[in-house]
């Protein structure tokens, strides 16, 4: 057991920093740091700018256009991300669907797909849930029927994250509703710009709106665009589970909140001290697990059904700082003035600039417990795989 | 001891309850507070008719002269509808320091105008500084011709934008956080050098930033320089109002949480059977209990005589409020789940609403140091 930083990872932090500094644009960046709306342009414009330097995809094999970084590495850049007020990339393309197809897919797919991924040109979505599928993934009832040489996709997908920018989906979908309800799933890639398809933006109760209905009618997909054999679909699923797991549970985000809230705390509020330095030692905590669990793995370890934990932690930490973020606000955490989260407000603030985004952070935020496996879900798996129960 | 209600409170609850269902649907309520003023003048005179913006008032001013446990009835079903109309700002508030600190003169002209529903008011009381702090006050108000002008800036003042008049804390003597020295002035809209930045808030209602330069006050309100004792009684009263209000929005959310686990089918059958989501919903129906006895406490001791007794009360009820109305707030998303998060389900709604009433009149922190105080 050792935890001192190696030299090479000092000097990498200093190259991360140096390139963020000269490359983010200012006003991206400001926006970052008060809360407001980000447009497609400004994430997919700064996704670009990593893509032009080999970094997008820091968990792609070297031989398939990844950096070729240690996990410490990984760690390093998205934590230095965040702390500069970088824009999180559109994680479907270069966290899912990339690591599926090196996996499962033909050397076609991998030719047709993954540059665009590296470039960022092609932005990608993931079509999972639908209205009666959402805990309960495996009973998804997205229909494609055989037809020669395509599917024809009928249904429904629910809760789709950024599918107004995205080029492509990645969706699970029916092929089969005879046997065991996972065994009917297949993995097709769909051309969003598909006669047939149809995004409907979904306005959340924060008035943020990155989620989406996606309605396919009579959508003809090619059947090359299908990942692995028919049927397969559930262990592609499956396969991305265990790649989320090595998420980073948004340590980043949470440091460069709680960096803000010691910044704006002035001891006037010794209860108010006291949880921000409660939320930061449960930060440093999330932190370590993180590292011991997945960082300090080698690239070939499995990582365990127990970093589900980092997911259920990572979220109530996320929860937390957001909360306590608005708190700060005191009476200005009212005032919601919904232009004043867009691009092109002028008029001076209600109270501190970053309150209304705070506000309508707190709000979003109870997304973090619902999405990508709800937090019960979560604990289910921990229950089951690693207590047996 | 009786929690029963009586004849008459039994009435005007099931009055508040039938306007309620008759003109707030959801729908009703979205469209409504997405108009400019947010709120409808028709309700407003409804009220009036039905006599509910005299409930507190003495009734040689028009009023009905009740108690807090009327202004619960009202505030609770209010709650229900997310009612949007300035009942707190108006009422509660504004008609709170005119009743507690007016001379006769003030009240004759002010309340039964009130009553009648041409008169809207707006207590302000916060500044940007000052927090949840009641006696840290900077607008400034100095003598002159006999009269007081007022300069500076009062921040979130609650109903601001469709206000006739403002009932304003200012500062006539001492620091900027003493406890002597603070006055209540009466300032009518169209004064000069008024202006008011009105807004949404984040639970669909109606604030303003007001500033005031050089602003002459149309009257003082009670004791110069004393006037902090009246600040605390009106946001005593508010505090009372706003806890029976969120009793009203989490027996809403509950209802709808308990009837989604109900119907919500996932793994074959309804996701109420997982024991892990029934008992979170125990734990919801508990949170709302407790909410329900701290509410009614505070309506019946919110009048009492002992200042200290009170604001432990009113700060033991705030303190119970804010913990239940997180909970129940947070938890009835996530038993929604995706749905809970969209914006044409009303539970997102609800839980906006009482999470500003946990950031209104002193959030857990505060009211946890003033308990402590006392």
């Amino acid at each position: 057991m050792h935890i001192e930083i190696a030299e090479q990872d000092r000097a990498f932090r200093d190259e991360v920093r140096a390139f963020i500094g000269d490359r983010l644009p200012r006003d991206v960046r400001d926006k970052v740091r008060d809360g407001s709306l980000l447009t497609r342009e400004d994430v997919v414009g700064w996704m670009r700018t990593v893509s032009g330097r080999g970094w997008m995809c820091p968990n792609w094999p070297e031989a398939a256009g990844g950096p070729g970084w240690t996990p410490s590495q990984k760690f390093i850049f998205e934590e230095e991300s965040y702390l500069a007020c970088a824009p999180g990339p559109v994680p479907f393309g270069p966290q899912m669907v990339g690591p599926v197809l090196l996996a499962f897919g033909t050397e076609e797919q991998k030719a047709r797909h993954l540059p665009g991924i590296l470039s960022s040109d092609v932005i990608w979505c993931q079509g999972y849930s639908e209205p009666n599928s959402g805990s309960d993934l495996a009973s998804l009832g997205c229909r494609a029927v055989r037809d020669g040489d395509h599917y024809t996709v009928n249904g429904r997908k629910i809760w789709t994250t950024n599918a107004d920018w995205a080029d492509w989906c990645f969706a699970l979908v029916r092929t089969d509703s005879s046997g065991k309800k996972q065994d009917g799933i297949s993995v097709l890639l769909i051309d969003m710009s598909l006669p047939g398809v149809t995004v409907r933006p979904i306005e959340r109760f924060s008035r943020m709106s990155d989620f989406n209905e996606v309605i396919f009618e009579d959508v003809r997909v090619p059947v090359s665009e299908r990942v692995h054999d028919e049927g397969k679909g559930w262990t592609c699923a499956k396969y991305l589970l265990g790649h989320e797991r090595s998420g980073s549970a948004g340590i980043g985000l949470c440091r460069q909140r709680v960096d803000r809230l010691e910044e704006i705390d002035d001891g006037r509020a010794p209860d108010f001290s006291r949880r921000i330095a409660e939320t930061g030692a449960a930060l440093e905590d999330l932190r370590w697990s993180y590292l011991r669990m997945v960082a300090a793995k080698e690239a070939d370890d499995e990582i365990g059904s127990e970093a589900s934990l980092l997911k259920i932690r990572g979220t109530e930490i996320q929860q937390d700082v957001m909360e306590l973020l608005m708190e700060a606000q005191g009476y200005f955490a009212h005032p919601f003035i919904e232009r004043a989260l867009a691009r092109g407000w002028n008029e001076p603030p209600v109270g501190p600039s970053e309150a209304a985004g705070a506000t309508a952070f707190y709000f979003d935020w109870r997304k973090a417990s619902i999405y990508g496996g709800s937090n019960e879900i979560q604990r289910n798996i921990i229950a089951k795989a690693v207590l047996g129960l | 001891m009786d929690f029963d209600f009586s004849e008459d409170q039994q009435l005007l609850q099931e009055s508040v309850q039938r306007f309620v269902r008759e003109n707030y649907s959801f729908e009703q309520r979205r469209q409504l507070v997405a108009t400019e003023q947010g709120y409808a003048d028709a309700h407003w005179r409804q009220f009036a008719e039905l006599g509910w913006l005299g409930i507190p008032f003495p009734e040689e001013h028009g009023g009905l002269g009740m108690s807090g446990v009327e202004t619960m009835i009202v505030m609770e079903a209010v709650g229900s509808g997310l009612v949007a109309e300035p009942y707190l700002p108006t009422v509660v508030m504004g008609g709170g320091a005119v009743t507690l600190a007016g001379s006769d003169d003030q009240k004759a002209e002010i309340l039964p105008a009130v009553v009648e529903g041409r008169c809207k008011l707006a207590f302000a009381f916060a500044e940007r500084q000052a927090r949840y702090n009641l006696q840290d006050v900077e607008v400034c108000a100095e003598g002159a011709n006999g009269g007081y002008r007022l300069s500076g800036m009062k921040s979130v003042v609650f109903g601001a934008p469709t206000a006739d008049r403002f009932i304003v804390s200012a500062r006539t003597a001492g620091g900027s956080r003493d406890a002597e020295g603070i006055t209540l002035f009466l300032v009518d809209r169209d004064a000069p050098g008024l202006s008011v930045r009105g807004y949404p808030t984040a639970d669909g209602l109606r604030a303003g930033e007001m500033t005031l330069d050089n602003t002459p006050a149309r009257g003082v309100l009670g004791e110069v320089d004393g006037g902090l004792a009246a600040v605390e009684e009106v946001v005593d009263r508010a505090i009372a109002a706003v806890s029976a209000e969120a009793v009203g929005l989490m027996g809403a959310l509950n209802d709808m949480t308990l009837e989604y686990l109900k119907t919500r089918e996932q793994f074959g059958q309804p996701i109420g059977r997982f024991q892990v989501l029934q008992h979170r919903m125990v734990d919801m129906f508990i949170a709302h209990e407790e909410a329900k006895s701290m509410a009614m406490m505070a309506a019946m001791r919110v009048g009492e005589e002992d200042a200290d007794a009170r604001k432990k009360a009113m700060s033991a009820a705030k303190v119970q409020i804010g913990k239940s109305a997180r909970f129940v707030g947070q938890q009835s998303i996530q038993l929604h789940g995706g749905i809970g998060m969209t914006d044409e389900y009303a539970a997102g709604h609800y839980f906006k609403r009482l999470t500003m009433i946990d950031r209104s009149f002193g959030d857990n922190d505060y009211h946890l140091r003033r308990y402590a105080a006392l």
